[in-house]
């Protein structure tokens, strides 16, 4: 089921700070998309605008091409789980799983049989058969999320909405939840939208990213592009660690402030001017002293993780460059050496220079 | 050694202030003897003070719960303008003298008030009857169900009934099925204080029901025309009903502990 927000606008009650500013995001049918920010982009926000759970003053929010008035039109479509999980803890899973099928009217309730069949199909799916009696207080985290998630998907929607599901787990059931969770998705054909905060997540599991900022939607890619092109500086260094080198951009040729980092070429579209230069660490290449070479480039040792040397480089106008090293690899010569930064993104007054 | 002193002073504060006065009561109820107590029950304005504060009490205890149910959900789950306001207005009757309380409806009600002569005419009457006393309880118990509520409900949060919306559920669907069975403690707890307050309720009814023996007199207000005419004994055990009646009350608050702890126990 496709999903269209189109120029979503909500103002905090009362205030009348602006929560999400025209906001618009297509999702085709049985897209993954991941929602990131940081805390107070207006993720949750839109998420819960999309769900009917919170009013909104101006835009609409289709569901396969259907302007959908208030929450009671979504119900039964849109499956939300939340961050809490906000299970029913007076109910057990089983119940819990029912309720979406309990309350309906009882000409379109099926029977008792049917419904405990459902349920029991759901717990399969989740992979806890046998947790259909207990109740919340007595699961774990990845259970209740699970309990959760098989609620949300009891009265068969198209759509599932995931606000932060995993934020409370730990590290390992994370992971591997994360990835199960891809495969109901794909499974069953849903359209899903996961809100996190946790970039690597969102690379990990969707297929598209849309990275929020002050309520708006600063970029709406897959993982592959926001990678490799990130529109502003914002979403360069949201995704992951980065580092900046200012230059000035003149004839071709990026030139850097600090002596220490080797100019590079750039495209032609780019203009003339001063500019900021981006890379990851790991893209950091060293070359030997160029000629000419005064100021000295020192290497502190910061040990070893996942089979790379971690070292933190200063030079005359630049201080802590992360730097990494494979374990095995030959012994570079790091004092004196130069660092080539050609693999970097040029931004300009905080914008992609394309 | 100081523990064991703050726990004397505790006990001791407790009795004489606490203990002593309904042990009092109860040993003045059965000076005469148990049957000389049950004896004096048996008057028909003592019966009819029973009944009328039992009738009252039940009617307020319905009628405060189900507004109080409703206004606590939409105190915590709405901001509204003047939210403020109204959460100040719930405490009114908590501060203000029952006294004033009952005057008020006189005030209104009463032959000299701003509606009695109008209801004469269609021969209503609500001052010096039994609709006044039950006006005068519901104001006196108006709080107790809101704000034993309305904490509860605002810790437990909206994400739950929110689910229950997406799910499909309607407004009394939520209620029942998820909002008020996350807060039965609480509502039991408000209910019962309610029941207490409504059994014990004095000032507020006694400006209000006139005091006609075997027509609008509830329990507290026949206690006081029994002591008032030394029938000490009678005063006395209808006292100790009326005291036995709110302590019922009051413990059956921590009922679910018990059930709870028996269960863990077969458990």
């Amino acid at each position: 089921m496709s999903i269209e927000v189109s120029a979503l606008e909500r103002f905090a009650p009362g205030r009348g700070k602006a929560l999400l500013r025209k906001v618009s995001l297509d999702v085709p049918d049985s897209a993954f998309v991941a929602l990131v920010g940081p805390s107070g982009a207006g993720k949750t926000t839109l998420l819960r605008a999309i769900a009917g759970l919170d009013p909104y003053q101006a835009g609409t929010v289709s569901l396969d091409g259907q302007v959908m008035e208030d929450v009671s039109a979504r119900a039964g479509q849109v499956g939300f789980v939340f961050q809490n999980y906000a299970l029913f803890p007076h109910m057990t899973a089983a119940r819990n799983i029912a309720f979406g099928l309990d309350v309906l009217p009882a000409a379109r309730r099926p029977t008792r049989a049917r419904i405990n069949e459902r349920v029991r199909e759901l717990l399969e799916l989740m992979q806890i058969p046998d947790l259909g009696g207990a109740y919340p207080a007595r699961l774990s985290g990845g259970q209740r999320q699970r309990v959760a998630l098989a609620r949300a998907l009891a009265t068969g929607p198209r759509v599932l909405l995931l606000d932060e599901p995993f934020g409370a787990l730990d590290p390992i059931v994370r992971r591997s939840i994360r990835s199960w969770l891809r495969e109901l998705h794909d499974r069953l054909g849903l359209t899903t939208i996961l809100v996190t905060h946790d970039q690597e997540e969102a690379l990990d599991v969707a297929d598209r990213i849309v990275v929020m900022q002050d309520g708006q939607i600063v970029q709406d890619a897959s993982p592959v592009d926001l990678d490799s092109s990130p529109a502003t500086e914002f979403v360069m260094e949201f995704l992951g660690e980065a580092v900046s080198f200012p230059g000035i951009v003149g004839a071709g040729r990026m030139v850097l402030d600090d002596p220490l980092v080797l100019p590079f070429s750039v495209p032609d579209s780019v203009a003339d001017g001063p500019a900021v230069a981006m890379i990851r660490p790991y893209e950091i290449q060293l070359v030997p002293a160029q000629p000419g070479q005064n100021a000295p480039l020192r290497a502190v040792p910061r040990g070893a993780r996942n089979g790379y040397r971690h070292y933190v480089l200063n030079c005359a106008g630049h201080d802590g460059i992360p730097f990494f090293l494979p374990q095995d690899g030959a012994d570079h010569a790091l004092e004196g050496a130069a660092l080539d930064i050609s693999r970097a993104r040029l931004f300009r007054n905080g914008l992609a220079c394309l | 050694m100081m523990r064991y002193g703050l726990w004397v002073a505790t006990w001791l504060f407790i009795l004489v202030v606490l203990v002593a006065p309904p042990a009092m009561v109860l040993s003045e109820a059965l000076k005469d003897g148990l049957g000389a107590a049950l004896a004096t029950l048996s008057d028909p304005d003592g019966q009819s003070a029973i009944w009328l504060t039992l009738r009252v009490t039940v009617v307020s205890v319905a009628i405060n719960t189900l507004f109080g149910v409703l206004a606590a959900w939409l105190l915590a789950c709405f901001r509204f303008r003047g939210r403020q306001a109204l959460l100040v207005l719930l405490e009114l009757p908590l501060s203000i003298s029952p006294v004033v309380s009952g005057l008020v409806w006189l005030l209104l009600f009463g032959a000299q008030g701003w509606f009695g002569p109008l209801l004469e005419r269609w021969n209503i009457h609500i001052a010096f009857a039994v609709p006044g006393i039950i006006l005068a309880t519901l104001f006196v118990t108006l709080p107790y169900v809101v704000r034993t509520l309305l904490p509860v409900m605002e810790l437990q949060g909206r994400h739950a009934e929110e689910a229950a919306v997406l799910a499909g559920a309607n407004f009394w669907q939520v209620l029942w099925h998820v909002t008020l069975p996350g807060v039965r403690g609480a509502l039991l707890s408000g209910v019962l204080l309610t029941t207490a307050r409504s059994l014990g309720e004095f000032g507020a009814v006694s400006v209000v029901s006139g005091h006609i023996p075997g027509e609008t007199e509830t329990m507290p207000l026949h206690i006081e025309n029994l002591y008032n005419g030394y029938q000490s004994v009678a005063a006395f055990t209808m006292a100790a009903l009326l005291g036995v009646m709110a302590m019922g009350a009051v413990l059956l608050r921590s009922a679910p502990e018990w059930i709870a702890r028996l269960r863990e126990k077969k458990a």
